[in-house]
């Protein structure tokens, strides 16, 4: 059996080349459905990469329709799409399956979202006996990385950051409530990843009311005046600023004091202002956190560096479920022999016992039972360690072999003439 | 030989303070190593007391150092309830190192020991053994105000090392902290209820003074929570002034008593 990858991806190719390929869950079930005349194809189109699964049992052209059905969805007759595909077969292709599943060929280690994207995929697709393996061993690699390893844990962006500094403190974000000061876009961005959490935002405090009622709109929050942020302090449990006033806008001065009022309910101040909006004066106030966007550069770098140390040990469980796989994929070289193999005891066994049809029928049916399980027991037997060490061999290169000399020791060759 | 068994349990839990430590310094795994050596060191604990208990004709704690015994398997076991989750590991670091302590104070004063017993009523045991379960469940509620104050200081310095040591959220160890507390105070409670009923108004002394002292504070704490008057740091630094009562100021008025 035969498995052919061809795909393009971030590594080799710039956005301009990758969008053109790209296809939406939709797009990839219909091609897929169109590639799998007489072999299985699964298409796996992300942001960062658009790959072609192609698997038969038969040899086939099957890297050749891949590549051709990339060129065709390119629509690069300039040549420059060609060189930038990268063709895989077999233990490589599956490899590259189970690396992408766990996240280690993203541009991020350990990105969250590429497990479920090759899961839909997978059931977007049309997969055969191989490529449903296949696939399945895959995502069952990408779970296991993220489960014993922690590759996936920290953030990856400041938004992240952000967000992850909110649970650090808040625990669930659910039902919380964020005050945004300025309409700024890191902030809307910043803003949308907690609401994605569970957070809700309350208000959008922003000096022209224009801006920050459309923000607010969106948000599903309310517009208020940057004169309000003192009373909407009581309140929250996260403030995100983002303004671009040259001075703070949240002075410990004129704040302080009313955040005494919280008797130390946590507090979490997000600055992503340069120059900053919040006095880091403000960290002072019982329970009050403030951390700018240097302290969210460096969480996301610290996690960075975290996540490509975990990369390491996600590394050697993913080539663990790539050798199961080759494993598997090699022991089915020798499974016809098997099957032929224990056909043909079994056949030998029934014709034996029909013989003795005649001397048998005047025992009581009972003991004709246990002389017709005596005989599936003694065939089982037989063969179990002839079976257990073909299917180890099929793991080497002598598989093939073994698998030869079992047709003709047991003359299996001659069964299949017709 | 059965008193042996306290070897096992106090190199298992040494193993785990220090895997505990290793863990703080960045060393891979060594927070599962931890909490295995809790595990088998609470294991070995436990064949010890089910011994002392089948050993001894009478009740096995009654004396300081059996009682201090008892207690360290309680707040290991309180400890395992969360102790098994990996956010949680670290509250070991806080509390490994005093199960060591104690424990060893317990061998020396010959707490661990299977032939001693003494005969003080169904009433006194309760007595003990709440009260025992009470200090317990607040020397773990102290712990956790611990690693509270110490990852708080760690977020206001703005330390990005808090996301590698996976620590628990701090609205959770908050609020862990206090309802631990909360059952602590209660089982406390049961016990001074239970003691109350064996004495006569003549043996009141310092040790019950200073257990008073602390079911007020704690009770107060509460009470101050529910209203929504006490969070995080100021409840934290509370919880640690009622273990430094329940740790230094109750066995110094116990003996002098």
């Amino acid at each position: 059996m035969n498995i052919h990858l061809v795909g393009v991806s971030h590594h080799q190719a710039r956005i301009e080349l990758r969008e053109r390929v790209a296809v939406d869950l939709d797009g990839s079930a219909t091609l897929a459905r169109r590639l799998a005349d007489g072999c299985e194809a699964v298409v796996l189109s992300t942001c960062n990469r658009t790959e072609l699964y192609l698997a038969a049992d038969t040899e086939q052209p099957l890297e050749e329709r891949a590549v051709q059905t990339l060129l065709d969805l390119a629509g690069a007759e300039d040549g420059s799409m060609a060189p930038l595909l990268y063709r895989l077969a077999d233990e490589s292709a599956a490899l590259h399956l189970f690396r992408v599943a766990a996240g280690l060929d993203s541009l991020v280690p350990g990105e969250g979202e590429i497990l479920g994207q090759v899961r839909d995929a997978y059931e977007a697709g049309a997969p055969g006996p191989l490529l449903d393996r296949l696939f399945r061993m895959a995502l069952h690699a990408g779970r296991r990385a993220r489960v014993e390893t922690a590759i996936g844990e920290s953030p990856a962006s400041v938004p992240a950051a952000a967000a992850a500094l909110a649970q650090q403190v808040f625990e669930a974000l659910e039902g919380r409530r964020v005050l945004l000061v300025g309409a700024g876009r890191m902030s809307e961005l910043t803003a949308r990843n907690l609401r994605s959490r569970g957070a809700r935002v309350t208000a959008v405090a922003n000096r022209t009311s224009g801006h920050g009622r459309s923000l607010a709109a969106q948000l599903e929050s309310r517009a208020v005046g940057l004169d309000d942020i003192g009373d909407e302090l009581r309140e929250c449990d996260i403030v995100v600023s983002s303004t671009s006033a040259p001075g703070f806008v949240l002075d410990a001065d004129v704040l302080g004091p009313g955040l005494r009022s919280r008797h130390g309910r946590p507090l979490l101040f997000v600055d992503l202002a340069v120059p900053r909006d919040v006095d880091p004066r403000l960290a002072g106030v019982d329970g009050c956190f403030v951390y700018d966007i240097d302290d969210l550069e460096a969480v996301v770098q610290a996690s960075l560096v975290g996540r490509r140390a975990e990369a390491a040990r996600a590394e050697r469980i993913v080539a663990v479920e790539a050798e199961r796989f080759r494993e598997w994929q090699a022991s089915l070289a020798v499974v016809p022999a098997i099957a032929s193999l224990r056909a043909r005891a079994e056949a030998i066994r029934a014709a034996e016992l029909a013989k003795a049809e005649g001397r048998l029928e005047r025992l009581p049916e009972s003991e004709r039972r246990i002389i017709e399980a005596m005989t599936a027991q003694i065939v089982n037997k037989l063969l179990h360690l002839p079976t257990v060490r073909m299917k180890e061999a099929a793991v080497t290169t002598e598989g093939v072999v073994y698998a030869d000399v079992v047709r003709h020791l047991f003359g299996l060759e001659e069964e299949q003439q017709p | 030989m059965a008193e042996l068994l306290v070897v096992p349990a106090l190199l298992a839990y040494g193993e785990a303070a220090v895997a505990y430590a290793g863990e703080l310094r960045g060393l891979a795994r060594a927070g599962r190593l931890g909490i295995w050596g809790v595990r088998v060191g609470w294991l070995a604990q436990t064949a010890l007391l089910a011994v002392q208990a089948l050993a001894g004709e009478g009740f096995p704690w009654a004396t300081w150092a059996g009682a201090l015994n008892l207690f360290v398997w309680l707040v290991v076991g309180v400890y395992l309830v969360w102790g098994c989750r990996p956010r949680y590991r670290l509250l070991g670091l806080a509390l490994m190192p005093l199960a060591v302590a104690l424990l060893l104070t317990a061998w020396a004063g010959g707490g661990t020991g299977v032939d001693v017993a003494t005969h003080p009523g169904v009433l006194l045991a309760a007595h003990a053994g709440l009260m025992l379960a009470g200090f317990a469940g607040l020397t773990v509620a102290g712990g956790m105000a611990a690693l509270y104050l110490w990852e708080e200081r760690r977020l206001k310095r703005r330390d990005a090392a808090v996301f590698r040591l996976r620590l628990p959220p701090l609205e959770a160890l908050d609020r862990l902290s206090s309802r631990v507390a909360l059952v602590g105070l209660v089982l406390l409670g049961g016990g001074v209820a239970v003691g109350l009923t064996t004495l006569e108004r003549r043996d009141l002394d310092a040790a019950m003074g200073v257990t008073f002292g602390i079911l007020v504070l704690y009770a107060s704490a509460a009470a101050l929570r529910r209203e929504g008057m006490l969070h995080g740091r100021r409840s934290a630094w509370l919880q640690l002034v009622g273990l430094l009562l329940v740790a230094i100021v109750l066995p110094i008025t116990h003996f002098a008593s």
